[in-house]
């Protein structure tokens, strides 16, 4: 019974101190006036969705979080931010219509907690170590029940990657005549 | 633990990258508002997926699914980025309005 108790406090206390990381990270995301640091402070909130994932005892999401989004997608957004210009400064980085969006984000934000609060009230979600589905139990409902899901997942990457190569490829002729300004 | 207590999380970051996308004017910065969306409603997922406790795991293998798809979305979304940027030396989204009117 006390150890229990202390594992749900454990799981507390680190529910809240990643979800503070994570919302003052995110909304770092939004604010920051330079776009390397944005991408820095996206690393910190990618992690701390990774640290929930692993409190909702999903440790095969946690660890694909963080080889995906942290590994890959951070530095394919790095990438982006070094070959296009990144300027500095707010008025750069961010348009004249701050307080609409700010206005937009708090409606959807409150009309969001109106709901949940109204809809889940007080549902326990069931996270003691009897429930934590190990990665075996994920690959046996993705490979059966999954797979043909799977796989179209894999035509989607593919089609994906090659039209992004199309895309960036440098030489591409018929462009090259379109814009004679390109530098 | 209280399912409400993810959900509320995964509504705030939501709500920020909502924010970011409307607000910010650098195609990039668009990118990385996204990513917060999409991992707002990963965080969705798998917080039902265990509260429902099924045995075919859906709410996650829907997480990982959605993983996947945003890492095609954002490749293709730099391409583009990078594309804008060669045609017009500068990723501020206000400027390119050519399909808008």
């Amino acid at each position: 019974m006390i150890a229990a108790a202390n594992a749900s406090f454990g799981q507390q206390v680190a529910f809240w101190v990643s979800a503070g990381v994570m919302a003052a990270s995110a909304v770092r995301v939004v604010t920051a006036r330079n776009v390397v640091h944005a991408a820095l402070y996206l690393v910190v909130t990618l992690a701390m969705v990774a640290a929930t994932y692993a409190e909702l005892t999903a440790e095969f999401v946690a660890w694909v979080q963080v080889l995906i989004y942290i590994g890959a997608v951070i530095v394919l957004l790095l990438f982006g931010v070094m070959l296009t210009r990144a300027p500095i400064g707010r008025e750069a980085l961010d348009n004249e219509q701050r307080m609409v969006a700010l206005l937009a984000g708090a409606a959807l934000l409150g009309t969001l907690v109106a709901v949940l609060v109204d809809g889940f009230g007080n549902n326990k979600v069931d996270l003691t170590s009897a429930s934590v589905s190990r990665t075996a139990q994920l690959g046996a409902p993705l490979f059966s029940r999954w797979v043909i899901p799977f796989e179209v997942v894999s035509i989607v990457l593919l089609a994906a990657l090659v039209g992004a190569v199309a895309l960036a490829r440098k030489d591409a002729p018929a462009r090259r005549a379109a814009s004679p300004d390109r530098r | 633990m209280t399912l409400n207590y993810f959900l509320l999380l995964s509504a705030f970051l939501f709500c920020v990258g909502v924010y970011g996308v409307l607000a910010r004017r650098n195609a990039v910065l668009v990118l990385m508002s996204v990513e917060l969306m999409l991992n707002a409603v990963n965080i969705n997922l798998v917080a039902f997926g265990a509260y429902v406790d099924d045995p075919a795991l859906t709410g996650q293998v829907f997480a990982l699914f959605i993983i996947a798809v945003a890492a095609a979305e954002v490749g293709i979304g730099l391409a583009i980025v990078l594309l804008i940027y060669r045609n017009r030396v500068s990723v501020n989204i206000d400027d390119v309005n050519l399909m808008k009117w």
